[in-house]
């Protein structure tokens, strides 16, 4: 396997959306191809590598920074963990809500690991799980100077996941110019809302994609995450379990790689009329009180 | 051996195509293109909000400045001044670092103070910040609380702090956003119902010269005026060298800082570096607080004293009025050399329209008016200033945000007799070949010119000596035999 590329892949979504929950599984199914996979979690609350590990919250690099007052003096075996099926870990980390700057913190902690050569000859695949609101440049670190190439943003059928969705496709647009940042697909993690598949494959297709894998919810996930496990790993002959395997399935297989094209507010907002996920605005009674 | 040299050269161009390019960037094409430039500013005359900040800082009695954010930061500042003052600059910072930018500088600035405090003992540290901290917004308040609560210095140690970012506009709102920091730290409740303390407070504004600063305290001790100089650097940056190093010389004392709330009035004489300066002190000070423009050529110094006089009910005293008189008979003989000459001018806003209102005065003609980040309303205020004079004013053209790579262009399409400003300026003197007269911040190839006034009357006979002399100068080294004349 000389000419084995490594792909780097992010994972963007709204907040809550369920992308830690998602990657995490995800890199379990990948695990479980003997695939060699790389988490780095780029999120100050350091939650993307707690099913994998095991553990509560894994040391960040921006903890051993803190501690030791200098990144110079950190060491990739300090902050790199490795869990579940060979997976490696790494969490930013950053700093408390409220103070500092958490993008520099992804900043710092990708240039780190990259220096450190946390990026080895073996590993299959780069995973950057990336704080849901793109707040600052920090953030689109893991899609700058060609590190990831492939997006996945996960959604689900409610309407501001969609709006963030397509919010991130236009970062990517702007992104996809000037390296070669592509969007590889949506996936949907499932809030059971009505007629959702449809619509999330209707809005991969304005979007120029795919709906790559419809995730249905399942309470065991939850049941795994109570013991910090994947469902791959706590119930590998669960459903659910199946249903992330194939998801990873379909990511190592996945060549459809598109400079998306981002709705218009308005376009955006029809599609969500037309699945009945919006009503239209009645412009007469708009800044009209209850009372008045 | 070969008698040529063998230079590695420093580009594929040919020589040809390399005179050529020479040659065009003198033209009007070129020039033309370079003013449509948007995205890049080559050269500015300019510094940044924390150096205004620093200066301002080192101007009070045992100040120990304290930049909080970068190392690199504060070595500019620093240097800067130990250049151009050629004296040490004594201010220290907390050295930021990565994990700073991440967590934000409270550490830093917790270890930073104690440290400073504890090796320096200063009876003050202002604090201002660099780009860093003002990015990821660091809060200041807070911090000093913090530090204070923890013990790391003592409570009732002065911090008062000023954010000035870099990326906001330059030194002057600096010196502005610390001044006024300072003064509502220290006046804080001092303020008296009613009854006037009877001084004059002057703020001086950004000047790198400290014998203008001393002119003033002259002045005003002739006319029997009791005042206290704002930020007062004229001891700090240049003491004495008597065999004894003064961590802290000079500076104006805390107390007399302190009580400028109750002075029976305020002159700032650079009124752009002191807007929010003079707009606190009107809400929270006894007296009156005015500006005025900087006193350069016969004019403004008369206002300035005129007001003073007027003010405080004293005189002017016959020796100042003397001091006019030789001034204007120093104007009047040495006119004939500057009458009709053109000037290129660069500059901080209240120094251009000082420089500008003293040429107008000399029959001479401001030119090229430039100013490398100002405001349509200091545009407007030297337009008017230019139009007071139709003969030799209406012929300035004034720019703004403009910077010196402009300023060549200006100057090689459209020739001057000279150029005024600040050290940075040598470069289009020297293409244009025409001599630079060294005025402004900061002044970093030339010796003494910080203590030599431009302001008031002696400064008014300073600079046209300076001027005038370097004209004749150029002529008996340049003119033909039959005109090397033995008077000039």
């Amino acid at each position: 396997m000389a000419d084995k590329k490594l792909r780097q892949i992010a994972i963007y979504g709204k907040g809550g959306i369920g992308k830690s929950t998602t990657t995490q599984n995800t890199v379990a199914g990948l695990a479980a191809m003997d695939k060699k996979v790389l988490i780095i979690g780029c999120d100050p609350k350091a939650d993307s590598t707690r099913l994998i590990l095991h553990a509560k919250a894994q040391e960040t690099v921006m903890d051993k920074v803190r501690e030791l007052g200098t990144v110079e003096d950190l060491e990739l075996e300090d902050v790199l963990k490795v869990g579940y099926g060979g997976v490696k870990c790494v969490e930013s980390g950053g700093p408390e809500p409220g103070v500092g700057c958490a993008g520099r913190g992804v900043i710092t902690a990708i240039n780190f690991c990259e220096e450190e050569g946390a990026y080895t000859e073996d590993l299959d695949f780069v995973f950057y799980d990336v704080l849901g609101d793109v707040v600052c440049g920090g953030f689109a670190m893991p899609i700058r100077e060609n590190k990831a190439e492939e997006i996945y943003i996960v959604v689900s059928g409610e309407m501001m996941a969609m709006y963030a969705a397509n919010n991130i496709c236009k970062g990517i647009v702007k992104y996809a110019s000037s390296g070669n940042v592509r969007l590889a697909g949506l996936i949907c993690n499932s809030r059971n809302t009505d007629r959702e598949a449809d619509l999330i494959e209707a809005l991969a297709e304005r979007l120029g994609t795919q709906m790559i894998h419809f995730v249905p919810r399942d309470n065991q996930v939850q049941r795994a995450e109570l013991r910090r496990m994947t469902v791959i790993e706590y119930s590998p002959e669960h459903q659910q379990a199946q249903e992330y395997r194939e998801l990873a399935r379909k990511i190592a297989e996945n060549k459809k790689l598109v400079v998306p094209t981002p709705l218009e507010i308005e376009e955006l907002e029809e599609l969500l009329m037309e699945f009945g996920i919006m009503e239209a605005d009645d412009e007469t009674v708009v800044g009209v009180a209850e009372n008045a | 051996m070969s008698t040529t040299t063998a230079l590695k050269p420093m580009t594929e161009h040919s020589a040809a195509e390399i005179e050529r390019v020479k040659d065009w960037i003198n033209s009007e094409d070129y020039k033309e293109k370079n003013f449509a430039r948007e995205a890049l500013v080559i050269n500015p005359a300019h510094a940044c909000q924390p150096l205004g900040a620093q200066l301002v800082a080192h101007g009070f009695a045992g100040s120990l400045p304290f930049v909080h954010g970068s190392q690199g930061c504060a070595s500019y500042f620093r240097s800067t001044f130990s250049r151009h003052f050629r004296e040490p600059a004594a201010a220290t910072s907390d050295a930021m670092t990565e994990d700073g930018a991440v967590f934000g500088g409270q550490n830093n600035l917790f270890e930073g103070l104690e440290n400073a405090y504890a090796l320096y003992r200063p009876s003050i540290m202002p604090i201002f910040t660099t780009c860093m901290p003002e990015v990821i917004g660091d809060d200041l308040t807070a911090f000093t609380r913090n530090a204070k609560q923890k013990g790391h210095i003592p409570e009732d140690l002065p911090t008062p702090y000023a954010n000035t970012p870099s990326f906001n506009g330059t030194h002057i709102h600096g010196y502005d956003a610390m001044l006024k920091a300072i003064l509502e730290y220290l006046a804080d409740g001092k303020k008296t119902d009613g009854n006037d303390n009877g001084k004059l407070y002057l703020i001086p504004g950004f000047d790198g010269n400290t014998a203008n600063l001393r002119e003033y305290k002259r002045y005003l001790q002739m006319m029997g005026v009791p005042c206290t100089l704002l930020a007062d650097i004229s001891e700090v940056f240049d003491s004495p060298c008597d065999g004894t190093y003064r961590l802290y010389a000079g500076g104006t004392p805390l107390d007399e800082a302190a009580d400028a709330v109750n002075a029976r009035a305020t002159i700032s004489l650079m009124k752009y570096c002191t807007p929010n300066t003079l707009k606190w002190l009107e809400g929270n000070s006894v007296g009156t607080s005015i500006d005025l423009p900087l006193p350069m050529g016969i004019r403004n110094t008369d206002a300035f004293l005129m007001k003073v006089s007027e003010l405080f009910d004293m005189p002017i005293p016959a020796e100042l009025k003397a001091e006019r008189g030789r001034a204007v008979d120093a104007m009047t003989d040495a006119h004939q050399y500057l009458h009709g000459k053109k000037f290129a001018v660069a500059g901080d806003p209240d120094y251009l329209l000082g420089i500008v209102t003293f040429l107008l005065e000399m029959g001479a003609i401001p030119y090229h008016i430039l100013c490398s980040r100002s405001t349509k309303k200091f545009r407007k205020e030297m337009e008017a200033l230019l139009a007071t004079s139709p003969l030799y004013g209406a012929l300035g053209t004034v720019y703004i945000n403009k910077d010196l790579w402009h300023m060549r262009s200006l100057c090689m399409t459209d020739p001057v007799d000279a150029i005024i400003g600040d050290t940075h300026c040598k470069w289009v003197a020297r293409d244009a070949k025409i001599p630079l007269f060294r005025v402004g911040f900061p002044i970093i190839d030339r010796v003494n010119l910080h203590r030599t006034p431009v302001i008031g009357y002696q400064g008014a006979i300073n600079l046209l000596t300076m001027m005038v002399n370097k004209f004749l100068d150029t002529v008996d080294e340049t003119c033909e035999d039959q005109w090397f004349e033995m008077m000039r």
